[in-house]
C-alpha cells in the first residue's frame, strides 16, 4: 500500500542516491521539474482529446475519430501539425515584445506547480508563503497576455489583450480573497499545511475537507467561478471570443509560438484546478475513510479530471457573458460575497466551543444562513421591483 | 552574505534614477514610474538593515516594507486615476499641461 | 553568494534606468517589470521571502498591469514625449547626481555599519502574522483605510473627468 502510495518518491530518492553528492540537490530540483512538466504536459495532451470529445458528446457529434483509436492519437497529430506550421511574425509588429510574449505567458504558469503537492511527499518545495507564490506567479502571466497583444500590432489583438488584463485583474481580487478564507481556518500560507489540515475524518467516515463546511463550501463555489474567469474559461471567455475579436491577443499568433499560449491557457486551468483541489477538496486525501488505500497522487489526478470534465461540461452548456455584465458580475457580486464568507469563517472558528447538544447544526444553519442570506440578498436587491417571473427570450423575427 | 554597504550602495543608485526620471521626464506615466522606483530604493534598505541586524527575531523591517509597498498600491492608484482624469480633460497626459488651476 | 548579487544588482539597475529613459512609455513599463522582479530577487536572496513574493504580486501583478492599462487607455503611444518637464535637462539630472552623490559619500564615509552578521533563521510567515495582528494593529487598520480611500477616491477622480467631458 505505502509502496505503491510513495512509488515516486522512493523512485526520485533513488535516482538521486546514484549522483555524485556534490550534484544530488541540483539533481533532485531537475527531476521535479521534469516530473512536473512532462506530467501536465501529457495531461494537457489528453485534454484536448477529452475536450474535443466531450464537447463534441454535448452537440450530438462524433468529434475526433480518425487518427488512431477513438481519435486517441489527435493531440499527436494536432502537436505535428502545430509545430511544422510557419512561425509568422507580422511586418508592423514589434518583434520583442512579440516573440517574448509566449515565454512570458507560459513560464510563471509551469513554475507556479512547484508549490502544489500532488499527492503525499510530493511537492517540488515547500514554501512557507506557497499560497502568495502561486498567486504571485498568477499576476506575471498578464504581463505576458499584454505583451502579446501590444506586440502584435493588431487592433483585435490589443482590444482582446485589454479585455484579458481587464477580465484577469477584476477576477484576481475574489479569487484570492476567496482563498483566504482557507488560510483563516487553517493559519498557515503552505499548501502542504493546508492539506495536512483536511485529513482524519469526521466520525472515522466522512474526510473533513474544507468543503464540508459552510464557508468551505461558499468558498469553494465563488473560487471555482473567479477561477473559470481567470483562466479565461467559458462562459468568461470574453478575450478570445472568436465571435467578436477573432482569437484576442493570440491572433497574430501561429505555429510554435501558438502553440505554447495554448499550452500556457490549460497549464494555467490545471494549477488553479490543483489549487481549488488542494484548499478545499483535501488535496490528495481520500474522500471516505475505506477508500484511504487508494495512492494519493491517484485521489489528486482523480479530482484534477473531474475539474477537467467540470469545465467541458461548462463550455459546452453556458454562452458567453457580455463584457459588462462580467464586469458587474465581479464588482457588484463576487467582491461582496468573497467578504461576507469572510464573516462566516470568522463566525465558524469563533463557535469552535460550542459544546451542547446540535451545535454542529446550528453552527451549519447560521453560517449557512450567513453565505446563503448574502447571496440571496445582492442577487435580488438590485432587482427590486422588477418582475420576477421567467424570462422570455424573443428571437429575430 | 553580501555586505550592508552594497545594498545600500544599490539602493542610492536605484533611488538616483527614479528621481532622475521624476525630475527630468514629462509624461505623468513615467513620472508615476520614477516615483514607484524611489519607494523601491528606500523598502530594499529597509529589508537590508533588518536582515543585517544581529537580532532578527522580529519582523519590523519587513511588516515596514509591506506597508510601503501598500501605500504604493494606493499612491499608482490614485496617480494613474489623476493621469486618465487629465487625459479626459486635455487630451493628453502631458504633465506640462496641467499648470492651471481650474479643469 | 558570489556572483549572484552584483549580477542581480547590474540587471536591476539598467532596467531601472531604461524605465525612466526609454522614449515609449510600453517599453519603460515592461523595463520597470524587469527592475521590480529584479529587486524581488534580491529580497529573496536576503531571505525575505515573502516580501519578495508580495513584490512580486503587487508590483508586477497589479501596479505595473495598471500602468500599462491607463497607458492603453490614454494612447500614450501617440503624444509626442519629445519635451522635458525641468529644463534644462541637465539641471534636473545634476539634482539627481547630486543627491545621489550625497547618498553615496554618506554610505562611504560610515566607517563601520554597527552591525553584525545575522545569527539564526529569519522569522517566518507566524512572526510576520503575529506582527500584523499584535504591535502593527494600527498600522494594518490604517493601510486598510488608506487603502479604501484611495480606491473610492481613484473610481471618482477617473468618473468625474468623464462627466465634465461629457457636459
Amino acid at each position: 500500500m505505502t509502496a505503491l502510495d510513495q512509488i515516486f518518491v522512493n523512485l526520485k530518492h533513488a535516482i538521486v542516491a546514484l549522483l555524485p553528492v556534490a550534484w544530488q540537490t541540483p539533481g533532485s530540483m531537475v527531476i521535479s521539474a521534469a516530473a512536473i512538466v512532462g506530467t501536465f504536459a501529457g495531461l494537457f495532451a489528453a485534454t484536448t482529446w477529452i475536450e474535443r470529445k466531450g464537447l463534441a458528446r454535448l452537440q450530438n457529434r462524433m468529434g475526433p475519430n480518425r487518427v488512431g483509436p477513438f481519435g486517441l492519437f489527435q493531440p499527436i497529430a494536432d502537436g505535428l501539425k502545430m509545430l511544422t506550421k510557419e512561425d509568422i511574425i507580422p511586418r508592423q509588429a514589434d518583434k520583442l515584445a512579440h516573440t517574448l510574449a509566449p515565454i512570458v505567458a507560459v513560464a510563471p504558469v509551469i513554475v507556479a506547480y512547484a508549490v502544489l503537492p500532488v499527492g503525499r511527499n510530493m511537492v517540488a518545495v515547500n514554501l512557507e508563503a506557497g499560497l502568495v507564490f502561486f498567486f504571485a506567479l498568477g499576476g506575471m502571466k498578464e504581463i505576458g497576455v499584454f505583451m502579446a497583444g501590444w506586440g502584435s500590432r493588431n487592433k483585435f489583438s490589443l482590444l482582446g489583450s485589454m479585455r484579458a488584463i481587464a477580465q484577469m485583474i477584476s477576477y484576481e481580487i475574489p479569487l484570492v480573497v476567496s482563498t483566504l478564507v482557507v488560510v483563516m481556518a487553517v493559519g498557515s500560507l503552505s499548501l502542504v499545511d493546508m492539506v495536512e489540515a483536511q485529513t482524519g475524518y469526521h466520525a472515522g467516515l466522512l474526510a473533513r475537507w474544507h468543503v464540508f463546511t459552510p464557508w468551505g463550501l461558499g468558498g469553494f463555489l465563488l473560487f471555482l467561478i473567479a477561477a473559470t474567469a481567470e483562466s479565461n474559461r467559458s462562459p468568461f471567455d470574453l478575450p478570445e471570443g472568436e465571435s467578436e475579436i477573432i482569437a484576442g491577443h493570440m491572433l497574430e499568433y501561429s505555429g510554435f509560438k501558438y502553440a505554447l499560449f495554448f499550452l500556457g491557457e490549460y497549464m494555467g486551468l490545471f494549477a488553479i484546478s490543483g489549487l481549488g483541489i488542494t484548499l478545499f477538496l483535501g488535496g490528495w486525501t481520500a474522500p471516505f475513510s475505506f477508500l484511504a488505500w487508494v495512492p494519493s497522487w491517484l485521489w489528486f489526478f482523480g479530482k484534477l479530471l473531474c475539474f477537467i470534465a467540470f469545465f467541458v461540461w461548462l463550455r459546452g452548456t453556458m454562452p458567453r457573458l457580455r463584457a459588462d455584465q462580467l464586469m458587474g458580475f465581479a464588482w457588484k457580486f463576487m467582491l461582496p460575497m468573497v467578504l461576507v464568507n469572510l464573516l462566516v469563517v470568522a463566525f465558524w472558528q469563533f463557535t469552535r466551543g460550542w459544546e451542547f447538544f446540535g451545535a454542529g447544526v446550528w453552527r451549519w444553519v447560521l453560517g449557512g444562513g450567513m453565505f446563503a442570506g448574502a447571496a440571496w440578498g445582492l442577487a435580488r436587491l438590485p432587482r427590486v421591483g422588477q418582475p420576477t417571473g421567467p424570462r422570455v427570450y424573443r428571437f429575430a423575427e | 552574505m553580501v555586505p550592508l554597504d552594497q545594498y545600500l550602495l544599490l539602493s542610492a543608485l536605484l533611488f538616483g534614477i527614479g528621481l532622475a526620471g521624476v525630475l527630468t521626464r514629462r509624461n505623468g506615466i513615467i513620472v508615476l514610474i520614477g516615483v514607484e522606483l524611489m519607494l523601491n530604493a528606500a523598502n530594499l534598505n529597509f529589508i537590508a538593515f533588518w536582515r543585517h541586524r544581529a537580532d532578527t527575531g522580529a519582523a519590523d523591517g519587513l511588516l515596514f516594507a509591506m506597508f510601503a509597498i501598500g501605500v504604493a498600491a494606493a499612491e499608482v492608484a490614485v496617480g494613474l486615476a489623476l493621469i486618465i482624469a487629465l487625459y479626459r480633460a486635455r487630451r493628453s497626459v502631458n504633465l506640462d499641461e496641467a499648470k492651471e488651476l481650474k479643469g | 553568494m558570489g556572483l549572484t548579487f552584483p549580477l542581480l544588482a547590474t540587471v536591476t539597475w539598467l532596467a531601472a534606468l531604461g524605465a525612466v529613459a526609454l522614449r515609449r512609455p510600453v517599453y519603460a513599463a515592461l523595463s520597470l517589470v524587469v527592475a521590480l522582479l529584479g529587486l524581488a530577487a534580491i529580497f529573496l536572496t536576503l531571505e525575505a521571502q515573502f516580501l519578495g513574493m508580495v513584490q512580486i504580486l503587487v508590483y508586477v501583478g497589479a501596479v505595473v498591469v495598471l500602468v500599462v492599462f491607463v497607458i492603453q487607455f490614454t494612447r500614450n503611444d501617440e503624444v509626442p514625449l519629445t519635451g522635458l518637464a525641468f529644463r534644462p535637462v541637465s539641471l534636473g539630472v545634476g539634482i539627481a547626481v547630486l543627491v545621489t552623490g550625497g547618498l553615496i559619500a554618506c554610505i562611504a564615509g560610515t566607517p563601520e555599519w554597527a552591525v553584525k552578521p545575522p545569527e539564526g533563521p529569519p522569522p517566518g510567515m507566524r512572526q510576520i502574522g503575529e506582527g500584523l495582528m499584535g504591535v502593527y494593529v494600527p498600522a494594518l487598520e490604517a493601510m486598510g483605510v488608506l487603502l479604501t480611500v484611495a480606491l473610492i477616491g481613484a473610481v471618482l477622480i477617473a468618473m468625474r473627468g468623464r462627466s465634465t467631458s461629457l457636459h
